[in-house]
């Protein structure tokens, strides 16, 4: 953590216990996700246990909204704390844990963690785990063109950065009077499902890719919620000011193994959330009362909208054709 | 007559001056080359993106996300393989998003044979394209064709794929577009980049009629007959005219459709003409095994199996790993007039 002297936190009381509310909260939350994929009542659960101190900050700093004028968000399905922070309510991620006619991000068709919010710039996550870097060129360059506010965010994992699109993302933009306002992340939780980072990893880190494309780079601990804020805020401040992209690192647990596909049970590891709370306990910026308070409500939230979306209908088959034309213009030949 | 670089340049200017068209991009589509075909000079939205075929559909897709849109070229459809995850993923945005994204782009790619591409120069899409569900698919023919259609895409708030086939680019069509000028020469002079230094150089546009639009997912019937149905696009459909013209000359009636939309087709036309002929050959150059043709004569089988004389037959590129150069490898492995009237004449021969 950046501080553990009492009273001496680089960040003010009140930002300090927003961002440990929303971090308890992303935690409760997919935590919930987790118990209602192992009582079998969803298929299939991925998601960000671990990386509450990396993407809380993120969401709270990002200039949230739709159109170039703000930022786009290409996420990947690690990214709940974010949305938590942008403020989507847990019925939201709930609907979608559990395919409900409700689901606002898909209606039904789509994982855990798949979110989509048009109103604030969050395309499409999908499962591919490189595509996003390809894509964010495309925001990026729009708001290149354009001389927009907004910049653009891309997330992803340290496997996903063998891939080529990763490539891609550092040659688009960088080149020399086309560089493109872009905050590329690598939340670097040390897997890929089962292979580590040093059976894909010859670099030391991630970040220096970056350095051969003369790019602004960082090497951060997403662990600290504290310290991701202050140097989130710096590169993306710098961002904004130059038009030039940053290739950032953040360094993060990954508590829950990767997915249903490892079991999703609890490994050991740094727990944000856990060490979080005791700086803040340490430093009397918040009680244990308060605490206490916190889990309770994010619980009963959890709790009344796994069973509200309990009731709520399911997508009919008859459905699938809708959609896929905008506007739902015939797609099936069937009907040609 | 302009030829089908031309008129695909002209569609792309009406593109970025009426139609909103902010970015028109790929490898050499800018200044100075213009496209490897010719077909982006002096385009005003035009520029050139790195050698990244990934990046260069991922881009269109984030251009699309942020509400603008755009026309991205892969150069020549054998290097659009390894997009195909991402092509996949254009189909899918607004279904999976439940409606909330639409994904308006248009991807252009040169594709099949006929200018001895060798290898990676010859392959043929239209097979691998309409099994991208969420996608609209289009090959023209003819100048004109590719003028309205590419409008039509332009405009389609889905993702559309536009087949140039590479063999007709240089053809010049039988009918102008409108608002071109009537002399080709003139023409050239216009809109064609000079050899040498382009620095200085900008197109003169024609006064171009910016309303016209080829409907995607309607066919054209090229030649009318009543003994055999031709289905085809692209550049077999020249093929499939001509044979049809000798036919006719020996007085057999042939009805060659011109598809030009692949998806969404038009089965309207084709049917009717099937119930009034009631022999089918469908013809195009990608391979064979799970070939387009192969879905139109599935649904033949299904809707007019009693109706129909002959089996319904699919001429289409040999089931082999590529198109080799010599001449005589590539006329073996693809559809060429030899072959093709071989074919129509076994078809109305054919006694049930």
């Amino acid at each position: 953590m950046a501080a553990t002297k009492k009273g001496k936190l680089p960040l003010p009381q009140e930002l300090c216990v927003q961002m440990l509310q929303l971090m308890i909260k992303a935690r409760v939350l997919e935590e919930r996700l987790i118990k209602i994929y192992k009582s079998g009542e969803s298929y299939f659960w991925i998601g960000s246990p671990g990386e509450e101190a990396w993407g809380v900050p993120l969401g709270l700093l990002a200039n949230k909204g739709q159109g170039i004028q703000h930022d786009f968000m290409h996420l990947h399905y690690r990214c709940t704390p974010t949305l938590v922070a942008f403020g989507m309510p847990m019925i939201d991620a709930i609907r979608l844990m559990m395919n409900r006619a409700t689901d606002r991000s898909s209606g039904g068709r789509n994982f855990s963690g798949h979110y989509c919010y048009p109103e604030w710039n969050v395309v499409p996550v999908s499962s591919p785990i490189e595509v996003q870097y390809s894509m964010a060129i495309g925001t990026a360059w729009a708001q290149h063109r354009e001389k927009a506010k907004g910049i653009t965010i891309v997330t992803g994992g340290d496997a996903g950065t063998a891939e080529g699109d990763f490539a891609s993302c550092l040659v688009w933009s960088s080149r020399k009077g086309q560089e493109l306002p872009m905050l590329i992340t690598v939340q670097n939780n040390r897997w890929g499902i089962s292979t580590s980072f040093e059976g894909q990893h010859g670099e030391t880190h991630i970040a220096d890719r970056g350095k051969a494309f003369n790019m602004r780079t960082a090497v951060i601990n997403g662990n600290d919620p504290i310290e991701t804020y202050i140097r989130l805020k710096e590169e993306m401040e710098y961002i904004r000011k130059t038009g030039k992209p940053v290739l950032l690192e953040a360094q993060v647990s990954r508590l829950y193994g990767h997915s249903s596909a490892s079991g999703a049970n609890p490994i050991p590891d740094y727990d944000c959330v856990r060490e979080f709370t005791s700086l803040l306990l340490k430093n009397d910026y918040i009680s244990e009362g308060e605490v206490s308070k916190m889990y309770e409500q994010f619980e009963a939230e959890g709790r009344d909208a796994q069973e509200l979306a309990r009731g709520e209908s399911v997508p009919q088959g008859s459905e699938i054709w809708n959609s896929v034309y905008v506007n739902n213009e015939n797609a099936d030949w069937r009907n040609f | 007559m302009a030829n089908m670089a031309q008129a695909i340049r002209m569609a792309l200017h009406v593109g970025e001056t009426a139609l909103g068209v902010k970015d028109i991009f790929g490898q050499d589509v800018g200044a100075p080359l213009g496209g490897v075909f010719t077909a982006t000079q002096g385009l005003a939205r035009a520029w050139n993106a790195p050698l990244d075929e990934r990046g260069i559909i991922g881009c269109a897709m984030g251009i699309a996300l942020a509400g603008d849109r755009c026309v991205a070229e892969i150069q020549f459809c054998d290097y659009i393989f390894n997009t195909i995850d991402l092509l996949k993923m254009a189909g899918n945005t607004h279904w999976v998003s439940h409606g909330n994204y639409s994904m308006p782009l248009v991807v252009m790619t040169p594709v099949g044979a006929g200018i001895r591409g060798s290898i990676y120069h010859s392959h043929s899409f239209d097979a691998w394209a309409t099994r991208l569900a969420g996608w609209k698919v289009v090959m023209p023919s003819t100048p004109l064709d590719a003028y309205g259609l590419l409008l039509s895409a332009i405009e389609d708030p889905n993702p559309v794929l536009f087949l140039k086939p590479k063999a007709l680019m240089r053809v010049r069509g039988e009918e102008l577009l409108p608002g071109e000028p009537s002399d080709e020469r003139e023409l050239k002079n216009m809109i064609d980049a000079p050899i040498g230094d382009r620095t200085q150089w900008q197109a003169k546009w024609p006064n171009l009629d910016e309303s016209f639009r080829v409907p995607i997912g309607k066919a054209k019937i090229c030649r009318e007959g009543d003994q055999l149905t031709v289905v085809t696009y692209g550049r077999t459909v020249a093929l499939c005219v001509k044979a049809a013209d000798e036919l006719k000359s020996e007085g057999v009636g042939v009805e060659v459709i011109d598809l030009r939309s692949l998806y969404p087709y038009d089965w309207k036309t084709v049917r009717a003409s099937i119930q009034k002929t009631r022999r089918v050959v469908f013809v195009n150059e990608d391979t064979e095994v799970t070939n387009f043709g192969e879905h139109l004569s599935y649904r033949v089988t299904q809707e007019l199996f009693y109706e129909i004389l002959a089996r319904p037959r699919v001429l289409a590129g040999k089931n082999v790993p590529g198109i080799g150069l010599h001449p005589n490898l590539e006329e073996a492995s693809v559809p060429y007039y030899p072959e093709i009237i071989h074919t129509l004449r076994e078809v109305l021969a054919e006694v049930p």
